[in-house]
């Protein structure tokens, strides 16, 4: 796992995404960590299962890091997103992002996680105790079940 | 000839993973409205279309050999 964009079907660890920014150049290391939650509106989830098309999702998160770079020069950015089944408080995703001063590294972190949801094909599916679905979009307000989206969902 | 895959809830739906067409001088649009009639993908249309890995418009023309990806909305993170 020592690729800076990849996507695993292991439990990720922290630590190892963290060591590929390392830097001697970087003052500051970010990490956001994606875990997976027990309770949306209410809504008890029991597991999640997340899909990719790998080869695409690693090509777009390391096109995400390119924009980074642009963005905030001098950082550098590693990205690792599990796929498979995950129970509650896995960890889903990590960002790491080092930068010569703090400031950076947490904006192209907060950058990073916002751009997963809109271009990286990773598709996430809800277990619940009454039912099982595909989330069709970042908001977790729209879904491919029959008909129209409940009450709950529109939150 | 050319592969399309599916991906999530239209995986489901088709009950496969891929599946084998020559489809090629054909424009995604084409491809997304046989490919929703044969194998009863209405969703297709909310799908966003890769060929070979990277975003197509829906006027684009596929190729000999072109991979195609239907790409519900995301979900990751």
């Amino acid at each position: 796992m020592s690729k800076l964009f990849s996507i695993t079907e292991e439990p990720i660890s922290i630590e190892q995404t963290v060591s590929l920014v390392s830097s001697r150049n970087a003052g500051a290391i970010n990490t956001f960590i994606g875990t997976v939650r027990e309770f949306t509106k209410g809504k008890r989830t029991l597991y999640l299962e997340y899909q990719a098309y790998a080869a695409m999702a690693e090509a777009k998160l390391a096109e995400i890091g390119q924009e980074i770079n642009q963005k905030w020069p001098e950082t550098k950015t590693a990205i690792t997103h599990r796929v498979g089944k995950l129970d509650i408080e896995d960890i889903a995703v990590v960002i790491a992002v080092s930068s010569p001063h703090r400031g950076d590294s947490y904006e192209a972190s907060r950058y990073a996680i916002e751009r997963i949801k809109e271009i990286v094909p990773i598709w996430k599916k809800e277990h619940w105790e009454d039912g099982e679905e595909w989330i069709g979009n970042q908001l977790e307000t729209k879904s491919y079940r029959k008909g129209t989206p409940s009450e709950e969902d529109l939150i | 000839m050319n592969k399309i895959l599916f991906f999530a809830a239209l995986q489901e739906k088709a009950g496969k993973e891929s599946i084998e067409l020559d489809v090629s001088g054909k424009s995604v649009k084409q491809v997304k409205e046989f490919v929703a009639q044969e194998y009863g993908l209405a969703k297709i249309n909310e799908s966003m279309t890769a060929i070979n890995e990277e975003f197509a418009a829906s006027d684009d023309v596929i190729q000999e050999n072109d991979v195609i990806a239907f790409i519900p909305p995301v979900s990751g993170g």
